[in-house]
């Protein structure tokens, strides 16, 4: 039985915010199949009691000393976007007009 | 070819240091090189010939201004382009960032600089460092200066190639599954990976936080440690970078070198020796075991079972952790935006922007994470990889109190033929069996060329404690000094 149908593929991929064309759900509905049974492999192992591990450092919050030191100018700092104004990154509408009125 | 390319960085750094030549002649030769080979190798997606020679004149200032050099001074370095640098393209293999010059410099870059190596550019990689033969590059693969019908590895296939082609001394990697030792393993170089949070990620253009470590790439083990010496250590800019010095790797390696290794104890991993890998790589780790042995080495094997199910683990936690990071990748700060037509909503144009900016393994990878993580499937996929994660952390733990390191070869075959598993990407995603396991634990390893099958390199794997990387280059140079270095046949 296949782990994940083209539908869910569809899916996934709206939450993921990739535009996919209809070729590319064929392609990556097998293929996705194929990987997630593998993984699922991971169900055998007996684990019901062990904690899970996120990372191999114990990690706490680590705060630097309160130090001011050089940092990017707003020029830098927008170099690399696709759109900028007015020292400010420009993107497109998020709000729909009826949202916004 | 010329002298000065053939050498390691020891011996350029001694030359430099000792004005019998200077760290310009040394840069022109390796850009001269890079002009000879790199169309047919493709190591490079941006050489940056006037940075890397402005900067070896300053090395040369320095010295006739009497300054003090570091131990790899006027050498040159070719850096994975997973690694921003400031005013220097930085594409992580992948067109969404095409174009994309950062204003700042990783941590491990800033310290190559202030250590005096000279940048020679980028090196091409699977995009967002996701696969084991570079052929997943935005920018056309690279090819193994071995057989150039066949794959570098991955993802640092870029890195190791320039190593084998004689067109760098010195590499940068980063290895989140096995992205520095199995292209070191199928081009018949050094790479390794440091302790988790010994090197920094800062400027590291992230794919699996837990997982990502950067590390050095060489031709010689002493080489890599000198290189590991240079960009290791604790990094405030980096909240997992761990407070403690770099181990003492460079003192390992020569010591390895004198070739005794009495009262090292190594144990070899069952589950790796097993019908997984090809006859001929496993002809080679034998003949090493006996190397290692005649060395003074006690070598018994040690089974850690769960090392089986680190390649399923590692497919749930490294997607799950790229969905989340890769969603930066929005087409508002940094790199490409397509269909902003003043029309669509953000949200239409971020998709069409990752549409188009990502290839086919970053979707698969990303919407594999985003499954792994959606709240029906989270407990059966990525909570049970957690658990997994920490029973081969146990193994681990438990192998190094029998012994002092583990060892394997360390990738199942030697370099496969260009475009044999792009079709079937779980086929791919088995060219790390061996190298993943150390990730998920956080250990270091290392991977050094062992021995030939069918012409073509095999590399042995050294799996070390957490911040023990010593022992593993004190094992990898004995090994090295045993079995010399490969030299692929001339380009």
């Amino acid at each position: 039985m296949a782990a994940i149908s083209r539908e869910e593929v569809a899916h996934l991929a709206r939450l993921s915010r990739l535009a996919v064309t209809e070729e590319e759900l064929d392609t990556f509905a097998g293929q996705l199949d194929v990987i997630l049974q593998a993984v699922a492999q991971v169900g055998e192992v007996a684990a019901a009691d062990i904690p899970p591990t996120s990372h191999s450092v114990p990690l706490t919050n680590i705060f630097r000393e309160d130090v001011v030191t050089p940092c990017l100018t707003p020029e830098e700092a927008l170099s690399g976007a696709p759109d900028a104004e007015d020292q400010r990154f420009r993107v497109p509408r998020i709000l729909t007009e009826d949202v916004a009125s | 070819m010329s002298d000065l390319i053939s050498m390691t960085a020891t011996e350029i750094a001694a030359l430099v240091a000792g004005g019998e030549t200077s760290a310009v002649e040394v840069t022109q030769a390796h850009l001269d090189r890079i002009a000879a080979v790199d169309d047919r190798v493709h190591a490079f997606l941006h050489v940056d010939t006037d940075g890397a020679l402005a900067a070896a004149r300053a090395v040369d200032e320095r010295r006739a201004a009497g300054e003090e050099l570091g131990p790899l001074a006027g050498v040159p370095v070719a850096v994975k382009d997973v690694l921003a640098t400031r005013g220097v393209p930085t594409t992580v293999g992948s067109k969404i960032l095409e174009g994309w010059r950062p204003p700042y410099d990783a941590t491990i870059v800033q310290r190559l600089r202030e250590a005096g190596t000279v940048m020679l550019g980028k090196t091409n990689m699977d995009e967002f460092a996701m696969g084991s033969s570079t052929e997943y590059s935005a920018y056309g693969p690279t090819h193994n200066p071995w057989d150039l019908s066949r794959i570098p590895g991955g993802s640092g296939g870029g890195s190791a190639a320039a190593l084998a082609a004689y067109e760098a001394p010195l590499a940068i990697g980063s290895d989140t599954g096995g992205s520095i030792r199995q292209p070191g393993a199928v081009t018949g170089t050094v790479g390794a990976k440091p302790t988790y949070g010994g090197t920094s990620r800062y400027g590291l253009v992230a794919f699996s936080s837990s997982l990502d470590t950067p590390g050095p790439c060489a031709r010689t083990v002493l080489d890599a440690a000198l290189l590991h010496q240079v960009i290791g250590g604790h990094d405030p800019r980096d909240s997992t970078s761990i407070p403690q010095p770099v181990p003492d790797v460079v003192a390992a390696a020569k010591l390895g070198a004198t070739g005794d290794l009495t009262g090292v104890r190594l144990g070899i991993v069952s589950e790796f020796v097993g019908e997984g890998a090809e006859p001929g790589v496993m002809a080679a780790f034998r003949e090493s075991v006996d190397a290692l042995t005649k060395m003074g080495a006690e070598v018994v094997e040690v089974s850690c079972p769960t090392f089986a199910y680190a390649l399923p683990a590692y497919y749930l936690i490294a997607p799950s952790e790229c969905s989340s990071n890769l969603a930066r990748f929005d087409g508002v700060r940094f790199g490409l935006r397509v269909g902003d037509d003043g029309n669509r909503s953000l949200e239409e144009v971020m998709s069409l922007t990752r549409e188009a900016g990502f290839g086919p393994e970053v979707k698969r990878r990303i919407m594999i994470g985003t499954y792994a993580l959606s709240s029906g499937y989270y407990d059966a996929y990525y909570g049970q990889a957690q658990k997994v994660r920490t029973l081969i952390t146990r193994d681990f733990t438990a192998a190094f109190e029998r012994v002092d390191a583990l060892i394997s070869p360390t990738t199942p075959s030697v370099a496969f033929p260009m475009g044999a598993r792009t079709a079937d990407p779980y086929q791919m995603y088995l060219a790390d069996l061996y190298t993943i396991p150390t990730n998920l634990y956080g250990g270091p390893g290392i991977s050094v060329p062992c021995g030939l099958s069918e012409g073509l390199p095999v590399g042995l794997q050294v799996m070390a404690p957490t911040m023990a990387d010593d022992r593993m280059y004190r094992v990898a140079a004995a090994l090295e000094s045993a079995v010399g270095t490969f030299t692929p046949p001339a380009l």
